[in-house]
């Protein structure tokens, strides 16, 4: 189960993540849908693209733009978070959304928390896999915690500031330029 | 000062709410500790030596009697009487059960305050100089844009999870008085030639365990770009700043590896397709927000208010108080006071609820309602009017809050120390009033003149030694002995630079006479007016080490039976510290 568009729904990708013994070049992808690492990608690239499906996913500390020529063959990109508290995977969702230009569904995958789920919808994520030990409808509360935010990310392209009347005086004629 | 709007007031509601929700969900087992720390963080709530700490934000060090009232609320029902003013302008509570942490938000909340990423390894409380909107030597009220930046960086979805916490201070005085050049970005609102308002951009300035001057990143960025601009240094540094080492993970460490000039290059190439975009700040946006800084009605009066100088001349105190605590205003007949929090045999940064309340009556009665946090640790009345003085003074004194001694010897800045905090290695508080005690005598502290004595109980810093003229470091030795390392010729403002050790630490009892020795050497060696970081600079740190280690120190330590034998606290603060 994993949530995408603010539901709950059965998800049949499946992710591959490499053992020691493994590397990219020689791992055997199996059939069916699967979110393959980076790496695999760049390495099987020419046998994998001839799938109808496949995905792909990035770690923590990989570049978005090594995908670049090539991001609307997947069906679905992923972004690994090894640590909740590692941030890096928020700047290459945004990244991905709002430089690259990716429509499709990017997930959120590893330790994916509630608390998080939040800030993760705003810079693009529109799919999540919480961890398996936590319980996925408490998790889709949270991307409702709050109902206004000051700045733009990539869902709320404009800051309040340009969106909203607020109080103040703004033609206080303190700055003209 | 600003105001919220229903837009501020409901994201403020909707924090207590989703933090009341955590705080249920740690107290029954849902959420571990550790997944539970960084969201506490993020709130400002610590766990500390003694249970739970809370630090609030003041932002910009801007509050008014009302908010100062609640505090003093605060202090009473769920603290024990008293909190502490912090060197980032905000306020901490150390004394506080988890389960009424959600309530203490709401209280807050109720007077448009918060605990937001006080902590945490996001974007802190947007620090600014305590003479705002007052100071002689503005060039550019940097209010509005401390309070622009504060909206853009709470709840920021991209940079809650940084490598490490960021710090952002700004100033728009000639005199920097908000330590820019010691923060993750600094900030310097001016106008150029053309009379065109801007920013001087520092990054990668801060203290801790590597302190480092920060670089200037952009000569002269118009208003217009500070929040794209800002934004494109958040992204390279949440990219690419270290995460395998807490010590290495701050912008400083980043800047410092790839250089200014090629950080500089990728944040302009991060920038490039922001600058111009939505982000942009809008002339209707920075009025709107600086319609909440315009002047108040002030009157017109004259300076130097004859009744003033009549009693000056009678009263040595009051005389001292102005001399020392009492600063020009850019208005006539009005003056900035600054009341001491620094009394000596008091911790330095306390306020008691009592004095809360006498601070937040004061500042109805003489300053229109509102008050500043310093980074010294103090508080400032911004607007009094000179005539009121004499009365402002009386009342002030019978609280304990008018130590004539700001920018003196014992006006020290000084973090909690070992008794409080789990980082700490040794004490700060107590030895910040051993030293107070010693330099006591007003005349001598004159004599000496202007003189930064800043104490931390260990690298991290809070307590700033790395810009003080004299800094003083807990470091820990075999055996949890505390030893200081003593540091000499570091200064913040438009002159700032980062002390040099002096050599070997010493230890608690000598502390006090190590500061003599220095000072003797300033008083043997000063020309005329000079202060003792002049005399630093110019004679250079030999004469000074020399004669501190050129003889032993006298008396020395008692030998405790039991070194870990729990001893009450030598202040007016009633507990046992587990550790001293």
């Amino acid at each position: 189960m994993i949530i995408k568009n603010k539901a709950i729904i059965e998800d049949d990708w499946t992710v591959l993540r490499l053992n020691e013994q493994e590397s990219a070049g020689n791992v055997v992808v199996a059939a069916g849908k699967m979110i393959v690492p980076l790496k695999v990608w760049l390495a099987q690239r020419d046998a994998l693209q001839q799938r109808t499906e496949i995905g792909v996913w990035l770690a923590s500390d990989e570049r978005p733009e090594d995908l670049q020529g090539d991001i609307h063959k997947f069906s679905v990109i992923a972004v690994d978070f090894p640590k909740f508290s590692d941030g890096r995977g928020y700047s290459i969702a945004y990244n991905l959304r709002a430089r690259l230009g990716y429509t499709g569904e990017l997930r959120a995958i590893g330790d994916v928390l509630r608390d998080q789920l939040f800030y993760m919808q705003r810079v693009g994520f529109d799919a999540f896999a919480p961890r398996p030990d936590r319980k996925i409808g408490d998790a889709l509360k949270a991307l409702t915690d709050f109902s206004e935010v000051y700045q733009a990310s990539f869902d709320q392209k404009l800051p309040l500031f340009r969106r909203a009347p607020r109080k103040g005086n703004s033609t206080a004629g303190l700055i003209n330029e | 000062m600003y105001r919220y709007d229903e837009y501020d007031q409901q994201i403020v509601d909707e924090r207590v709410k989703q933090y009341r929700d955590q705080v249920r969900r740690r107290l029954s087992g849902e959420l571990t500790e550790e997944e539970f720390l960084p969201l506490r963080l993020q709130n400002g709530l610590y766990m500390q030596i003694h249970g739970y700490m809370l630090r609030i934000a003041v932002p910009y060090g801007l509050i008014s009697s009302r908010q100062m009232r609640m505090f003093a609320h605060i202090a009473r029902k769920y603290d024990r009487g008293y909190g502490h003013f912090t060197t980032r302008q905000n306020i901490q509570f150390n004394w506080l059960k988890l389960e009424e942490t959600p309530d203490i938000l709401a209280d807050l909340a109720s007077v448009e305050m918060h605990a937001i990423q006080t902590s945490g390894n996001c974007v802190r409380n947007i620090t600014s100089d305590e003479f705002a909107g007052v100071a002689w030597d503005e060039v550019v009220d940097p209010r509005p844009y401390a309070e622009i930046l504060r909206q853009w960086s709470t709840f920021h979805p991209e940079f809650a999870y940084l490598p490490r916490k960021f710090k952002i201070a700004i100033s728009g005085g000639k005199e920097d008085r908000a330590a820019i050049s010691a923060h993750d970005i600094g900030l310097s609102v001016t106008k150029n030639a053309q009379g065109k308002t801007g920013f001087r951009v520092l990054v990668g300035g801060g203290l801790g365990r590597t302190p480092i001057i920060g670089s200037e990143i952009c000569e002269f960025l118009p208003w217009q770009h500070v929040l794209t601009y800002v934004e494109s240094i958040l992204r390279v540094y949440n990219q690419y700043g270290r995460r395998d080492n807490k010590y290495k993970a701050r912008i400083k460490i980043l800047v410092k590896a790839l250089g200014i000039d090629e950080f500089r290059r990728q944040v302009e190439a991060d920038w490039a397709d922001l600058k111009d975009g939505p982000g942009t700040l809008t002339v209707e946006e920075v009025n709107r927000v600086a319609s909440f800084f315009t002047d108040p009605a002030y009157e017109i009066l004259a300076d130097h208010d004859s009744q003033l100088n009549a009693f000056q001349a009678d009263s040595r105190s009051f005389s001292n108080w102005m001399s020392r605590n009492v600063k020009p205003h850019r208005v006539p007949g009005y003056a900035i006071v600054v009341l001491s929090l620094k009394k000596p045999g008091n911790a330095p940064g306390d306020a008691t609820a009592e004095q809360m309340e006498v601070v937040a009556d004061l500042a109805d009665r003489y300053s229109l309602g509102e008050l500043r946090v310093t980074h010294k640790q103090n508080l400032v009345l911004a607007d009094v009017r000179q005539k009121d003085l004499i009365r402002l003074w009386q009342e002030a004194t019978a609280h304990e809050l008018t130590a004539p001694n700001i920018g003196l010897l014992t006006d020290m800045i000084s973090c909690p120390g070992a008794e409080f905090c789990t980082l700490a290695n040794a004490r700060s508080i107590p030895l910040a009033i051993s030293i107070a005690k010693r330099f006591e005598d007003l005349d001598f502290q004159h004599d000496i003149g202007e003189i930064d004595i800043n104490i931390s109980g260990c690298v991290n810093a809070c307590g700033q030694h790395h810009i003080g003229n004299i800094g003083i470091t807990g470091v820990e030795k075999k055996d949890h002995d505390e030893w200081y390392q003593v540091s000499l010729g570091g200064a913040e403002g438009n002159h700032s630079a980062i002390g040099k050790i002096i050599g070997p630490s010493f230890t608690f009892n000598q502390v006090p006479e190590v500061i003599n020795r220095l000072l003797q050497v300033y008083l043997r060696e000063r020309i005329e007016a000079e202060s003792f970081i002049d005399t630093v600079r110019r004679m250079g740190h030999t004469p000074f080490k020399e004669h501190v280690y050129a003889t032993d120190f006298d008396g020395e330590e008692e030998e405790s039976v039991d070194k870990h034998a729990v001893i009450p606290a030598q202040y007016s603060v009633p507990y046992y510290s587990p550790r001293f």
